[in-house]
Parts: C-alpha cells; structure tokens; sequence
C-alpha cells in the first residue's frame, strides 16, 4: 500500500484528507470519531472570539439538491461559525490534538475585522498545540452580513491586511480560505499571499438558494415561511472549484502558492484530482454530512492503488501533474480532430445520443428502423454531447483522428501541426487576441 | 371434521378461513411513494422508446414515468389513459414481460427492466383514487352507436365514442360490466372489486347507457341494431369453449376452466368454491395456468396442468410457468389427453406423449395416467354467436386496420375479431382505434 503521508506547509498527517471546517468538525466528540474512522486531519468548526456565542436558527439549517436515486449532490447551509463557548472548543482541542498527535489539527477563526481581535484570540488557540489556522473569508451567509467571513474574502486589502495581522502575531501557519463569490479568484489569492499566508484553501460555499416550496412560496431551507440564501457545496461544486484551484496553480503570482483543496470532494478520484491541478491536500465536508467519517476509508484504499499502480511513492508526486495541461481556451490545438465512435455491442439502443444530436446538435446520428445507431463522420463535431448523455459506460468514445487521414466533415487532411486560434486566419486580431479590446 | 387439501373428492373450505385472503391478495402489491420514485428513477428517456412500440396502445411510457417521477402522477395517468382508458386493469394483468418490459433497455443493459406496469398502476390509482375522470365529453353530435359487449373492446370503444359526443348505448349478455375483466382473469391479478369501479369510473364520462342481461341474439338482433343506431360496433369475445376430443370427455367433473375462473371471482366467500382433491388442467395458455394456479390456492392438494407441445410453444410466459410452479402447480409437456376415466364423474386422465414429427404432432404410443378428480379444459375458446353474414377469417369476425367487418355499418374488436393477440390491452387498442374510424365516418357523413 502506497505511503499516502502529507506533509502541508510542514503540517503532517497521515493522509491528504482532512475534515473541511464546519459541523462535522464542531466538537471533540464528531472529531474523535473522525480521526477514529481515518481521517488525517481537521479544520475545527470556526470559532468565534471570546464573548456571547453566536445562535443559529432553530429551524431547517440545510437545503439540498439531488441527482437520480436522490443522491445528494448540492447541500446548502445557513449554518454560522460555533455556537459553542470559545473556552470549551479550546479545551477540546487541546484534549483532542494531545490524544491524537500525528493528526492535523488546523483552527478555523473568525472575528472582527480589528487587529486587537486577532491578537487576542491568536495566543489561545496557540495554546491549545494546534497545528495551525485556518482564516475564514469565506463564510457567504450571515456573518458577512456582520463584516466578517466572505465581507472579508471579497476585499483583497482586507485580506492582506488581516493575513498579516495573523503572521505577524502568531507562529503558527496560516492558511487563508477564500469565497468563491467573486469574479476573479486570483486577487483574493495573491491579497493573501502578499499578506504571507502560508497557503490559501478554496473554495468555501457558494451563494445559493436550493429551492422554493410551490405551496408557501418559501425559498429554502424555510424558516417559517422565510428563507435566506445559504451556503451550497457538494459534488455539484467540484467543477467551480477545480477551475479556482487551476487558476491560481497557474497564475504566475500565486503559482507555488500551497493550495488545500475544497468543493465536492466524495471520493479518491475527486481528490487526486484536485491534488493534479495543484492542491497539497484536500479538505472533505459533504461526503461526510452525507455518508458519514467511513468514506474517508475509500478515500485512503483508492488513492492508494492508483498511487501503486502508476509507481507513485509520495502524494507530493501528483501535486500539480495536470496544471501544465490547464490552459486558456486560445491555446487549445485546432488541429486536433476527433470523432464520436458508438460500440455496436455495449449499446442497449436507448437513443438518447440520437435524441440530443438530433435536437440540440449536429445531426450527426443516423437511427435505422432496428434502432442501429450510427455516428455520421462528415457531421460530427466530436462535440462530446453523446458521449455524455449516453447511460453505458465507454460505450461512445471521441476518437482521435491520426494526422494525414481526412477529416470528413471539412474534406481537409489532418495536420500533424500544433495549431491554435491566435495564428488561425478566422482571426481578426491574429496573435493579438488575447488582449482584450478596450470598451469605450 | 373439517375438509383439508388432503380430503378425497370435491370439496369446498379445504383451507383455514385467513388463508383465502392471504392466496388471493394481489399478485404485485402496489408501489409505495417511494418505491414508485426508485423505480421511476430507473427510467432512461428513450428517444422512440422500445417500450411505446411494444405497447399495443401505444403509451408514451417514458413521458408518463417522468411525470412520476416529478411528482405528478396524476398528469401521468392522463398520459396514460389518452391512448388506454384501462390503462389501470392493463397495468395488473398485461404480460409486461412479453410486452414493454421485455424490450426495455433496461433489460439489454442489466437483465432488469424498469417496472412499467407497476409504475403505471401507481399512476392510474393516484388518478382514480381521487375519483377523478381526465376527459370532458365534446358537445352532443346527435349520432348513436351501439357497441355489443361491455368487455375492454366494447368499453374502450365506448369511452372514445362519448368523448367524441357521440351518444353510446352498450348490451352485454351479463348481469355486470367488464367482460374478462370482470370474469376471466384469476382474482390475484384484481383485487377489491377494481374491474367494476374501473367500469364505473370509465362511465363516468357520460353519455353511455349500458343494457345488461342483453345478449346479442333474443330481442336485440344485429339488423334491429342497424335500423336504430348509426354505426355497431361488436366486441362480444369468444363465447364457446373448444372441446377436448378425447373419449369421457362428458363424465362429470369435466369443466370448462373459464367457467370455473367465472365462478371463482364472482365468489363473495372463496372458501365456498369447491376444487378437487388431485385437478388436472389441460392447456397451456393463461387461462391454463390461472386455473390450475387457483385450484391450488383453493387448496387442492396435488395439481398438474398438461400441455400437448413444448414449453418453447407454450402460450403462457415464461412469467406465468414460473408463477405457477412456484405456487406448487406441476406442469406435464409434450402430453395429449387419451380419455377420461371413472365410473359417471372423473376419476383419471390416460395421456400418450407426443411429439412433434415434420411440424405435425403425433402422439408417441407411450401413455400415462393421472389421478383426476376434476378436470378442467383451457384448450382455447371459439367464437359463438356472431351474426350471421359478416364474413369470418381463422374462425373470427374478418376486420380490416380500422376494425370495420365486411358490412361497413359494423365495427368489430377484441377477441372475437381477426388480428392480435387476445390480450386486454390488444382488445382496449382494437376498440379505441375502431371507435376513431367510426368517428371520421359519422363526422364525415355530417
């Protein structure tokens, strides 16, 4: 069994799963079970400063989404930072951190955007043996409404400057949790790194509203009728999130930037595949809220055979593998043709690749009176569509067209040529397309 | 001493009173909310869906089982019932597994098909459970149509004409409505009286009368009918039974299995139906296996059926062979009844194997006997009393795609007309489409 130990920004753990911050991770009694089932570490449930705890509504927390067999695959929360007392959390996570010493114990913290604030909580969690600090700008609902949470992550200053607050009062790593309600996830990133954040983790949850009962008109979760927008994560964020974690792999500010990895992590795959475009570690919440802490025994077995398959010894081995792949869209290679290839002999001849190529696509698809489905080279755009909707698994491929056959759609031969849009004679800008037109 | 499976002869209450409800309780339950979800779920959305063709009325399946599936059965049933208005009888005794299910991508993929005719059933209850009727009679055309028998044919028929505005006045030689709805079909498959509140529920459209204890024949005659409607349309099944040609065929205890089917379902206490001891069915069909399925669960203590030709020839399922051996029933191919034995009532029946030589079946010499103290005979049924005049094709009304006989004032469907299968939702598809073809006609004629 491959070695799946991490070490993050010189945090170990014994693997790159760690608990992301939120209800699962509230208490010592959830995090002992967690390290229990195999966790390799925590972010604990963002505490608060000293002082009255924040309440919570009393009513539905959580809104959720589902794909067929009501798989959850969107959750939504309007839950707020702990509503447990300061000195309670710490006292458990020393107890925890002390019982559990090769875990990661990170602390999630978030108060008032003031830097005496931040010095006076700093020490005490310190105190506590933990391994480091988690800073939340994310937090959409709530808390920001009260300038703290994702009212910080959508100030790049803000974020420098409490960034450096942390670094400058606290020996401990700091990590800076982005939102993902902005337009352009790099800034906050490169606020943070400016600051000296040790690493960023992203993405925390999405503004949402999961959806609105028909009969009282309520969006929800409702609360009495009311509801306001949440929170929504799961593994209908993944794909927002995989993109932020590339964007700053790649940007050439942020780049080397150690990155956790959060949004619809469910399974080993999800996971090395946030790690391939850049993440040092992955932290996990819905999976869990959904199937409970065994899933991270999945995670582990999983990660490891694909590890032993390919030779790979070290997790840091995958770290970054696929972020010299992801690209702009001008850079992709338009000589590059494929065509959709439908197996005669895995098709159960549902017709749905028939259905969309015919309705939405190309008309690429011929449908004999048997219900023989067939790919029409010289219409197909290898769009992928059928592919997609296609119920059997690797029944339509998108093959690949070997240079110098011809490409039956245009009655051109394929090049062997790297060729992309900036040189493309369609282009009216030619190689200066990538700079934006001014708009006035 | 009370009579048990194991009590010689005929006889009545053979089991414990409890035991008739638990034999005879629904084949299928019906799907829960949730299992109805999970099994819509499953449903791929065919484009041109496998299952649609393979329905003889044509429901748009995958359409009626999204609709389920977003919680909306009701408009799901109306789906349904716009091509099949006993889509609800359909869905509990259609052999979905020669029909829908077996050609369910489902089936291709994983051996499994989606669950169509529980699903449909689950959408036709919802509907009618809130006693509602999905279609409004058109305005009053003024014409009349007389539709002879009140089986799925004639009903179908009927419910299109009404919808139509056509003023429908329906006889059927029974005392109720339904035909082998009513009266052919084992009583597992409909429970709790549901062929006449689907009859009731079917009228409730309007503008059908139904004469009962009126056979075709007697006072109603097919010219007086053409004097006084303007179109006929017949669905009067098949009302003789075929004979078994083997010698002792008339001793007693020697029944027709559909009569016995009858009798069973109009059975208020199942326990009063007398069965035998050791029942022999002869046929293979369905009303084969629902005679010798319920003989056993009337607690007949040892029954076999025999069919004459292979199991592959066997017009019962697969399905329905499985559900008949599983409830205890043992099934004897390749045999053909020699004679029938006992001194005034049945005691045995001699058999002779066959076997089939250059498609011709003959029997092999070898011969066998089985104890027999009632036989029922489900060897197919016959056509009786059609009018005279109509021209006859395999021994059945000749009708034409649209269902017109060889007299173009009279319509025909269902069992007792040429083409398909004899089925229910064959039969509800030839009525429905018949009625259609008698619309254009009376709406042509002005």
């Amino acid at each position: 069994m491959a070695d799946l130990t991490s070490n993050f920004i010189g945090i170990k753990s014994p693997n790159p799963f760690w608990l992301a911050s939120a209800p699962p991770t509230d208490k010592e009694y959830n995090v002992r079970r967690a390290f229990e089932a195999g966790w390799g570490g925590v972010v604990w449930k963002t505490l608060g400063e000293e002082g009255p705890p924040v309440v919570n509504v009393n009513g539905p927390r959580y809104g959720a989404i589902y794909g067929g067999d009501r798989k959850l695959i969107g959750l939504n929360n309007i839950e707020l930072i702990t509503d447990r007392p300061l000195q309670q959390n710490l006292q458990e996570i020393k107890a925890v951190k002390r019982d559990y010493p090769d875990r990661a114990v990170i602390v999630s913290l978030m108060v008032p955007c003031e830097e005496h604030a931040w010095k006076a909580i700093l020490p005490v969690v310190e105190a506590t043996g933990a391994d480091g600090i988690e800073l939340n700008f994310g937090c959409p609902h709530g808390m920001a409404e009260r300038g703290m949470g994702s009212a910080v992550g959508q100030v790049p200053e803000y974020i420098e400057m409490v960034t450096r607050w942390c670094k400058q009062n606290t020996r401990m790593p700091v990590i800076v949790k982005l939102t993902p309600n902005i337009t352009d996830i790099r800034l906050p990133a490169e606020a943070a790194k400016r600051g000296g954040a040790d690493a960023v983790s992203l993405i925390n949850t999405i503004n949402s509203i999961t959806s609105v009962n028909l009969d009282t008109f309520s969006p929800e979760p409702s609360i009495g009728g009311w509801g306001a927008h949440g929170g929504y994560c799961g593994p209908a964020v993944k794909p927002i999130a995989l993109n932020m974690v590339a964007e700053i792999a790649r940007n050439s500010e942020t780049s080397g930037l150690p990155i956790s990895g959060i949004g619809g992590v469910s399974t080993w795959r999800d996971a090395a595949e946030f790690m391939t475009l850049g993440a040092g570690n992955v932290q996990v919440c819905t999976a869990a809220m959904t199937y409970g802490f065994k899933v991270v025994q999945e995670m582990i077995s999983g990660l490891s055979q694909y590890m032993d398959e390919r030779g790979i010894t070290s997790t840091s081995e995958i770290v970054g593998r696929a972020v010299p792949n992801a690209k702009d869209w001008q850079d992709l290679n338009l000589n590059y043709i494929a065509k959709a290839k439908i197996d005669q002999d895995l098709c159960i001849k549902c017709g749905r690749c028939f259905a969309a190529c015919e309705d939405t696509s190309h008309q690429a698809i011929t449908m004999s009176d048997d219900r023989v489905f067939e790919v029409q080279n010289d219409e197909c755009v290898a769009c992928n569509l059928c592919a997609l909707v296609c119920p059997v698994e690797n029944c339509i491929s998108l093959d690949a067209q070997e240079p110098g056959t011809i490409d039956e759609r245009t009655g051109n031969i394929v090049e062997a040529e790297y060729a992309n849009w900036t040189t493309h004679p369609n282009n009216p800008s030619g190689a200066m397309c990538n700079i934006m037109p001014d708009n006035d | 001493m009370p009579n048990t499976p194991q009590t010689s002869g005929i006889a009545d209450h053979r089991l414990a009173p409890s035991a008739y409800a638990d034999n005879f309780s629904d084949l299928h339950a019906p799907l829960s909310d949730h299992e109805a979800l999970v099994a819509a779920d499953r449903c791929y959305f065919c484009h041109d869906a496998p299952c649609m063709d393979a329905c003889p009325t044509s429901i748009d399946i995958p359409l009626f089982i999204r609709q389920i599936s977003t919680g909306t059965a009701e408009a799901a049933a109306k789906t349904i019932f716009e091509q099949n208005i006993l889509g609800g009888m359909c869905a509990r005794v259609c052999p979905t597994e020669t029909l829908c299910e077996e050609v369910c991508v489902r089936e291709t993929a994983e051996g499994d098909p989606v669950d169509i005719g529980q699903l449909q059933r689950y959408a036709t209850d919802r509907l009618m459970a809130k006693g509602q009727h999905p279609f409004v009679r058109a305005a009053d055309t003024g014409k009349t149509v007389a539709v002879v028998g009140a089986g799925p044919a004639g009903l179908a028929c009927a419910h299109r004409l009404a919808m139509n505005g056509h003023a429908v006045t329906m006889f059927d030689a029974r005392a109720k409505g339904g035909g082998l709805n009513e009266f052919g079909i084992a009583a597992y498959k409909s429970t709790g009286g549901y062929a006449q509140s689907e009859v009731d529920w079917l009228l409730s459209i309007g503008g059908i009368e139904v004469k009962y204890d009126s056979p075709l024949g007697g006072p109603i005659t097919i010219d007086g009918l053409k004097a006084d409607f303007d179109a006929v349309f017949l669905g009067i099944g098949l009302g003789g039974v075929n004979a078994l040609r083997a010698e002792g065929e008339d001793k007693a205890n020697v029944l027709d299995a559909v009569d016995f089917i009858a009798e069973l379902r109009q059975a208020s206490d199942l326990g009063t139906v007398p069965v035998g001891r050791h029942v022999v069915v002869i046929g293979g069909g369905m009303t084969a296996v629902d005679a010798a399925v319920q003989s056993k669960l009337l607690g007949a203590d040892e029954v076999t059926m025999v069919y004459r030709r292979g199991k592959e020839r066997m017009s019962a399922s697969e399905f329905e062979q499985e559900l008949a051996t599983s409830k205890g029933v043992r099934i004897i191919y390749n045999a053909a009844p020699v004679k029938v034995t006992g001194n005034g009532a049945a005691q045995a029946v001699e058999f002779a194997y066959t076997q089939d030589v250059n498609g011709k079946l003959e029997n092999t010499g070898e011969t066998f006997t089985v104890t027999a103290d009632q036989v029922f005979k489900a060897i197919g049924q016959t056509l009786d009393g059609a009018p005279d005049g109509l021209a006859l094709e395999g021994g059945k009304i000749k009708v034409d795609e649209s269902g017109q006989t060889s007299d173009p004032a009279i319509w025909a469907g269902g069992d007792c007309a040429s083409g398909g299968d004899d089925l229910t939702v064959t039969a509800v598809a030839e009525g429905r489409d018949a009625a259609e073809a008698i619309n254009n006609k009376l709406t042509a004629e002005g």
